[in-house]
């Protein structure tokens, strides 16, 4: 079992986010008492009778004033069984790109809805953008459970709601999990509650304990992209020669055979080293430097494979942008994008499809594409790129799309139309219905 | 190739080829992985060393990146001049057992010339500042690497693992930007630059762990030792030249260690005596006080004192 679970929140403004990872931290004893004493401080600063647990996460003096979190924050805590690295992102509407980024690395997200007010327009989004992020598990935290009197009822009538609704955005039975919580008391945080006999399954944080995580594709292809070419020549290593990188899926071990893309050639791998000795395997997420048998011209950027399963390197594909920056996009763009180690120039060619975040359905050939928005679109790139879909492989399906006058981050690409999965309401009828394959983020 | 180069020495602990990928082991490929990325896409970049355990975790993890070539960057040490011996000491060794380049930015010469005025309280941590940004802008280093985790303090928990800062250092919270997947976006117009935070996922504990996994050598003041201290705003400070004590405050000699390495006249010490790595996992890990609460009064001036000196461009 993995001993370190990468986790996101998401949920609307005032579910009670912040004091729900406050909970959390606080229950674990995470929160150390210097901490503590400035959030008891600044409660009472604010009037408060009780310590306002959302000062332990929101970190900036605007979030503070405002009463709001305005960016990812990165919260750690471990108990005996897991550690955590918690990404913490803000439900306001226009903060939706940091849901994005908090999802981008999560192997499961906590979504919160209010008891009182149910599953939102907003939920349903989140849950979008979450399966298209292919975050592998849900978890729906039915929040301020003590305000509806611990009610039985309400609750498994949200449950049911959010979970037709995951299903239908391709989560397998099993991997969404519906948990009464009150982040204010504490009820089935960390601490089981007295109040809820009828809900029998694990806390949240029994949950994050416990739950399988399956950290890396280690069955996948195997895919290394090259970053760094290590060369010296010492007594010890004779014109040493390595290809350093991390690797993205599947696993290597000395002898199997490789292709170097984009340049198609073949070689196989002499040696998996590390400065603790040579490895004989290598498993994705862990940094290496391969050693290959043949002398061949390997740069920054090239993409190691197996031979038997490589990708096609290609210079025209489908993918689906979300769009994160103020400056619309609209057709014939001209990009940077990167994909692995290599940054390529692009043109965006059509836009040919927006994701209806209120119905739920894409919306065909729009003219622009604006902040927060989600859409498909062709890509035309200047040099070939080795890419798989971001359905098989959330590594090297994933890219960035980025400015070129002024380097900002401009989209989260995923290479493929994984949004046909998203349209859980096929209710625009247009005769380019896709009703493609359902992309399976969960395993 | 014909000239033979120097090994780096690495130390390094008995290889294992089948042992698992655990929590540890990810920070240390995260890591690693940050490391090649900066050395891919800029041109100069530096890594900030002072001889503290974080930083001292960050220039092994650069070693075992690029081993078996040497670490492609110079250091950099903004010195207040407020440093214990031991840690210079240690600081100097450790660049010359790597053969790497040392660049010195002296806050004691600002104030002998006046670019820079000691403040009254003594404590020369804010002033790291302008020497820092002059380094970086005297250099032209495009990348800056520190040893700063999110768990340390509230507003480092919202800065990226590359963190761009505007030409005058300064770092923009709203204006940072999105950090998706294992992607990073170092790209930056001239006169910018990228401070790259490779333990920021690490915490205190993770630290410590990391140190004695690969039996990493730190300064002694780590380790619980007797040393003449005196009591200042609740904090045990070195009796030294430059620290005080003042009249009114009497020295002892206690047994103490360093949980952090900074600024001697506001970098406290605390009763321990945890004398070897094991000891001292224990006791951070049964702590009730964050690092920089029980030791850095500097962080402790207002609610928001990080998150303003990182604006200022700040580490």
């Amino acid at each position: 079992m993995s001993d370190l679970l990468r986790l996101a929140t998401a949920g609307s403004v005032d579910d009670g986010k912040s004091t729900l990872v406050g909970r959390l931290l606080y229950d674990t004893k995470s929160v150390l008492a210097d901490t503590l004493d400035a959030v008891h401080r600044a409660s009472v600063d604010k009037g408060l009778s009780t310590p306002d647990l959302s000062l332990l996460v929101d970190g900036l003096r605007s979030e503070r004033e405002q009463g709001i979190t305005i960016d990812v924050a990165y919260r750690y805590f471990a108990t005996p069984k897991r550690s955590f690295v918690l990404a913490d992102t803000p439900g306001h509407v226009q903060y939706t790109r940091n849901t994005v980024t908090g999802a981008s690395t999560a192997q499961l997200a906590v979504l919160l809805v209010d008891a009182r007010k149910g599953v939102l327009e907003q939920t349903r989004r989140h849950a979008a953008v979450l399966a298209l992020l292919g975050v592998p598990r849900l978890v729906l935290a039915v929040n301020k459970i003590d305000l509806v009197d611990y009610d039985e009822a309400g609750f498994e009538v949200i449950a049911k709601e959010f979970t037709d609704h995951a299903t239908a955005l391709g989560y397998p039975v099993g991997s969404v999990l519906s948990i009464p919580v009150s982040a204010l008391v504490g009820d089935n945080v960390v601490e089981r509650s007295p109040h809820t006999p009828w809900y029998t399954g694990p806390t949240l944080l029994q949950h994050l304990e416990d739950v399988p995580v399956e950290p890396d594709p280690h069955d996948a292809a195997f895919r290394f992209p090259v970053q760094y070419v290590i060369r010296t020549n010492t007594a010890e290593h004779t014109d040493y020669r390595g290809y350093a990188g991390q690797v993205a899926a599947g696993t290597v071990r000395p002898g199997d055979e490789v292709v170097v893309l984009p340049a198609g050639r073949r070689t196989s791998v002499a040696r998996v080293d590390t400065p603790d000795g040579a490895l004989t395997e290598a498993e994705a997420g862990r940094s290496v430097t391969l050693v290959l048998a043949d002398e061949i011209d390997i740069s920054r950027g090239d993409l190691i494979a197996t031979a038997t399963e490589a990708p096609v390197p290609v210079d025209e594909f489908d993918a689906t942008l979300a769009w994160l920056s103020d400056k619309p996009l609209r057709a014939g763009a001209r990009v940077l994008v990167k994909h692995g180690a290599r940054t390529v120039q692009a043109v965006v060619g059509e836009l040919s499809a927006r994701f209806d975040e209120q119905k739920l359905a894409t919306v065909p050939a729009p003219q622009t594409l604006d902040l927060n928005e989600i859409g498909r679109v062709r890509l035309r790139t200047a040099e070939p790129l080795p890419v798989d879909d971001y359905a098989v492989n959330r590594r090297t399906g994933a890219f960035l799309v980025i400015d070129a006058g002024d380097g900002s981050t401009l989209a989260a690409g995923l290479v493929g139309a994984g949004l046909q999965a998203l349209e859980t309401d096929r209710n625009w009828g247009g005769t380019a219905a896709t009703t493609g394959d359902l992309v399976s983020p969960g395993p | 190739m014909t000239t033979e180069m120097t090994e780096t020495p690495v130390p390094t602990r008995q290889p294992s080829a089948t042992e698992p990928l655990d929590a540890l082991a990810r920070l240390e490929s995260e890591a690693i992985h940050i490391f090649r990325e900066v050395a891919g896409e800029f041109d100069r970049p530096v890594i900030l060393f002072s001889g503290g355990k974080d930083s001292t975790v960050l220039l092994h993890l650069a070693v075992k990146a690029f081993w078996p070539a040497p670490v492609p960057f110079p250091l950099l040490h903004v010195d207040t001049g407020h440093n214990l011996d031991e840690v210079i000491d240690f600081r100097d060794r450790t660049v010359e057992r790597y053969g790497l380049r040392l660049v010195v930015a002296n806050v004691q010469d600002y104030i002998d010339d006046g670019r820079l005025e000691e403040r009254p309280d003594g404590t020369r941590n804010p002033l790291q500042t302008v020497p820092l940004l002059d380094a970086i802008a005297g250099n032209r280093f495009d990348a800056v690497f520190g040893g700063g985790r999110r768990d340390e303090e509230r507003a480092r928990a919202k800065e990226r693992i590359f963190s761009l800062r505007n030409s005058f250092g300064q770092w923009e919270p709203r204006r940072q930007r999105p950090e998706l997947w294992n992607l990073y976006n170092g790209r930056h117009r001239a006169g910018e630059h990228v401070r790259v935070f490779p333990l920021s996922n690490w915490t205190e504990l993770d630290v410590w762990r990391y140190i004695k996994r690969e039996a990493i050598e730190l300064p002694s003041i780590y380790f619980a030792h007797r040393r003449e201290v005196f009591q200042r705003d609740g904090m045990w400070l070195t009796a030294g030249p430059w620290f005080g004590p003042r009249a009114d405050e009497p020295t002892q000699e206690l047994t103490i260690r360093y949980r952090t390495v900074g600024d001697g006249s506001c970098t406290g010490a605390v009763l321990s005596e945890a004398a070897d790595l094991d000891e001292i996992i224990a006791e951070v890990s049964a702590s009730r006080l964050t690092e920089r609460g029980a030791t850095r009064a500097d962080d402790r001036l207002s609610e928001a004192a990080m998150e303003d000196r990182k604006r200022e461009g700040y580490f």
